[in-house]
This record gives structure tokens, sequence and C-alpha cells, in this order.
């Protein structure tokens, strides 16, 4: 069979498809950038909402700054290698949540508290060992990622990631949930409620450590915290929340990326402003409590 | 009637900081018995209940559990401030996780448990409930929800931490009836309450608490004058200068 080829005709018309795919289909960094997308929402998107749930919505934040000196050591050891860097940043994290979990745990200081005391410490640390060591320009790859250098073992790590995670949150969903609104309900029919936490909290850092490196430290939790707080004007359940978090964070990337090719702006940002605009726009016409919803719906039941 | 201990204290103390909120408490709940605990605010009432179920370790003595298992047979409700109202789940989601220990923490609900489930809350006046998000219900509707999930618990010892707190009287009287069902089934029930006229109804043993036992027994042989005088003479203040307790050390 020959293949047929493509009528020749020249001019190349500007249609809504080639706006919207013509990136990702003749360049392969696009597309490589576009797929890390799909997996950090995938990945990072029922995260987000879990923590916002447990009103952690913050601590996430702390968490991705804790990252920092793991893959500043990491760097330094192998410099900007993958994976020196994402298994220092997993184990950088997790030390710290560990940390803080057990300070609020057995002393008087609450989680917020101890997480924001390890946090400091930790970002101070990685700054520190990142601008005595490196380049001011390797500095602005760890704080700002490099989603369009996303490689192939890059891709590997965060399509991983996505994979485990998901899998994972399906196998232990129930008691998240339960530890999640009635905590003490589980410590007294099971005696494992902070192993679940546990789990949770490796999620959190697993997710954070890939998302890192296509957004940096600063920007990691913007598919996380953004989508799931957009979520909660659309979803009814936990459930419909995450899967409606996902979209709106894969959405996100991709207007992001987009956006990001046509105006020539960093893409990393791009795409946590596309997420943010989600954001006002879920708080403005949201079903769920938006602003709007509110305004219009003056006239109430019967009964 | 035999009587055989379900549940033993044996020279329990729990301590918060190290100052005792029960002190040296000893004596046993019966198999199938209705005990209301009572006693002023302050008094280690839900201490001991969370020392009953496992969530509060004793600093001294201990608790014995004859023929049943603490994580099994206990079903406990406490009071409402520890459930995160504002979660986005339904009513028929919150309830199923009474049948935890059939279902685990990885397990299938069955048609026959969500079967259960509305038979549980058509038992406690929620019928058409199920679909609601918690966040709806009111504090009654809330508490009849929990005791829909008591309900699927299946459970042989069952405690209740103020189960009438800020509920309306036809409320109250409904779950009480459902409390006396229970006692009916020969489930052993203790209940922290706070109405007399309540406990002397319904409740047919008492405990009265205040920090140390005061007395244990029958409903009208312990709320008698003299023992509730000794409980209003119950100093609320930790003492700051005490020392360190040296009774029944072994």
């Amino acid at each position: 069979m020959t293949p047929i080829p493509a009528p020749e005709t020249g001019i190349e018309p500007m249609t809504l498809w080639h706006a919207l795919a013509g990136p990702f289909i003749e360049y392969p960094f696009m597309r490589r950038a576009l797929v890390a997308c799909l997996a950090l929402a995938i990945g990072s998107g029922p995260i987000g909402v879990l923590l916002l749930l447990r009103r952690m919505s913050l601590v996430g934040d702390a968490m991705s700054h804790a990252v920092l000196p793991g893959a500043a050591i990491g760097f330094l050891i192998g410099g900007l290698s993958l994976w020196g860097m994402t298994i220092g940043g997993f184990v950088a994290g997790l030390a710290v949540a560990l940390l803080a979990g057990i300070v609020s745990r057995h002393t008087s200081l609450r989680e917020d508290a101890s997480f924001a005391g390890f946090y400091l410490a930790s970002l101070a640390l990685g700054v520190l060992l990142v601008s005595t060591h490196g380049s001011n320009i390797d500095l602005l790859h760890i704080l700002f990622g490099t989603i369009l250098a996303v490689d192939d073992s890059a891709l590997f790590l965060v399509g991983g990631v996505a994979s485990v995670s998901s899998l994972i949150l399906l196998a232990i969903y129930r008691p998240l949930i339960l530890e999640c609104f009635d905590p003490g309900y589980l410590r007294s029919v099971s005696g494992r409620g902070s192993l679940y936490h546990l789990i949770f909290l490796v999620l959190v850092v697993l997710n954070l450590v890939a998302s890192f490196q296509a957004l940096g430290t600063l920007m990691a939790v913007g598919l996380m915290m953004l989508p799931a707080a957009s979520a909660r004007f659309w979803a009814r359940q936990v459930g419909s929340m995450m899967l409606t978090a996902i979209v709106i964070a894969l959405l996100s990337g991709f207007i992001g990326l987009l956006g990001s090719y046509r105006f020539a702006l960093p893409s990393g940002p791009a795409i946590v402003l596309t997420g943010s605009i989600f954001y006002v726009l879920s708080i403005l016409t949201g079903r769920r409590g938006g602003v709007l919803t509110r305004l219009l719906a003056t006239r109430h039941l019967t009964g | 009637m035999i009587s055989t201990p379900v549940i033993s204290l044996e020279n329990l103390t729990v301590t918060y900081d190290r100052h005792p909120a029960v002190h040296h408490v000893c004596g046993c709940f019966q198999a199938g018995s209705l005990t209301a605990i009572v006693g002023p605010n302050g008094a280690g009432k839900s201490t001991l209940m969370k020392a009953i179920v496992g969530l509060l370790a004793p600093a001294g003595g201990g608790i014995r559990y004859a023929g049943i298992d603490r994580r099994r047979d206990v079903a406990y409700l406490p009071q409402q401030a520890e459930i995160d109202r504002s979660f986005p789940i339904t009513v028929a989601d919150t309830v199923v996780t009474g049948c935890w220990q059939e279902i685990g923490a990885f397990g299938r609900v069955t048609s026959a448990q969500w079967r259960r489930v509305a038979e549980a809350l058509s038992a406690v006046g929620l019928d058409g409930f199920g679909r609601r998000l918690i966040g709806t219900l009111s504090a009654g509707q809330f508490q009849r929800a929990l005791f829909a999930r008591l309900l699927l618990q299946k459970a042989s010892v069952i405690l209740l931490d103020e189960p009438f707190n800020a509920i309306d009287a036809r409320t109250t009287a409904d779950l009480l009836a459902l409390v006396q069902r229970w006692h009916g089934e020969e489930k052993t029930i203790i209940a922290v309450l706070h109405d007399f006229d309540q406990v002397r109804a319904c409740f047919p043993q008492t405990l009265l608490l205040a920090r140390e036992l005061i007395d244990w027994g029958p409903t009208d042989d312990v709320l008698i004058p003299a023992n509730l005088l000794m409980m209003r003479q119950m100093a609320e203040r930790w003492a700051d200068d005490a020392d360190t307790c040296s009774r029944n050390r072994d």
C-alpha cells in the first residue's frame, strides 16, 4: 500500500485544529511536556484534593520547599542529573514530613506549625547549598523547573509516579477518606490510622518530586492545589472532586503550554497561571457556592 | 442472674500532663449491663471512655477485656466535635463505615450491606437521607446518623459519650428507645450522661465519677444526696504543686 500524499496547497490555513494541536504535532519537546502535564494531573490532582480536605493546603507548599536541600545535594554530587536530584529531593521531603509528623504527634506543637519550622530550615539549607556551589542558572532551573526540557527518563519518572500514586490511592482510598473526616473512629476500629497518614505523606512527597522536575520547587505545588481548590466549586463528593481536579489540571497544562509557545513565555509559570485563571473562574461561576450562583439563587424553595 | 464481667478496670489511672484525670478506679462492667457514667465537668468521664476504647493509654493500672476483642466488639460514639462535618461525604457513605470489621480497608460493600445501611437509616428515622451530604444535616439528624452507624457495627459493647447533648426531646426519646432495644438484645452499654432524671428512669446501673470513683452500683443506691454532695466537692482545678502519688504502688 502506498501512502496517499497530502495535497500541496502552498498556503498554510490557520485552522482551530492547527492552532491547538500544531505546536504539539510539530515539536517533540512540546509533546513530551504535554505528556508530563497529563501524568502530573493524574498524580497530583487527587493528592491535592485530599490535602485540601485535610486542611493541609499550605502544607503541600511547605513540603515542596522542603525538597530543595535534598535536590541540591543530589545536584552537588551528580550535577543536573535526574535521578540524583529526584532521590535527594524525595529523601529530604520525606524527612521533613516525618520530623514534622513526629513532633506534632508527640509534643504540643500543631502539625502546621511544626511543618513551618522544618521546611524553613530545609529551604534555607537548600538555597545555601545551591548558591555556594552552583551558578545562578542552576538555581533558576531548580526554582522554576524545565518542563520544555523533559527527556525520556524524566517522562518515565513522572509517569511512574503518577501510576504508582494512583494505584496506592485506589488501594487505600477508604481508610484514607475515613482518616480525613473521622480519625477517631478509624483509630477505634483499626490500629493503622497513622500508617495510612504516613503513606499519604509519602505520596505527597513523591508527587511533589515529580512535578518539581517539570515546574520547579516554587511552582511544583501549583498543579496540585489550584485544580483541587477549583474542583471544590464544581464537585459534590470526594471522588468527583478528584476527577474534576484532574481535568482542570490537564486543561491548565495544555492551555499553559500553548500560551507559553505562542507568546514566548516561560512555561512553568504559564501553566500555574492558567490554573489560577481556572481557580478565579471557579470562585466566580462555580456551581457549588460560587459567587454568581449565590447572587442569582435569591428565590428560595417551598420545602 | 449470674453476672460475668466484660470490662474490668483494675486500679486504672489515666493522666494528662501527669495530672490524673481518672484516678485509681476499680470495678467492672457486667455483660448485658446498662450503665450511666455521671459526674461534674472535668471528672474524667470522657477520659475513661477513651481509655476503654484504647485511644488513651493508662498511666497506671489497666483495663481487662474478658471474651471480647477491643477493636471488633467495642463500638464508640465520641462527642461530636471530633468529626469534620464540612467533609463532602454522603450520609450513606458515612453510615456504611460501620461495616468496617466486615469490609475492612479494601473489601467491596455488598448489596446486602447497602440494604442494612438503608434499614439502619430507617430505624433511626432518617429515611431518604442517604444521599444528603453530612454537612447539610442538623445536629440531631447527624446524631441519628451516627446511631445508624452504631447499629451496623454489631458490637457487643457500646460506649456513648454524651449522646444526647444539644439534642431535642423527640430525637432523644427515639435514640433512647434504640438504647433500650440494645439493652434488650443483651449488649453491654456505657453512656456518659448529665440528666439525672433520665439516668434514674432508664439506666439501672450508675458509675459516679469525680476523677476518683465515688460510687458504682444500682442507680438508686448511687444517686443519693451524700454521694452527690461528695461529687460537687471535687476540686476542678489541678493542684500545680501536687506531690507524686504513691498510692497502691506495686
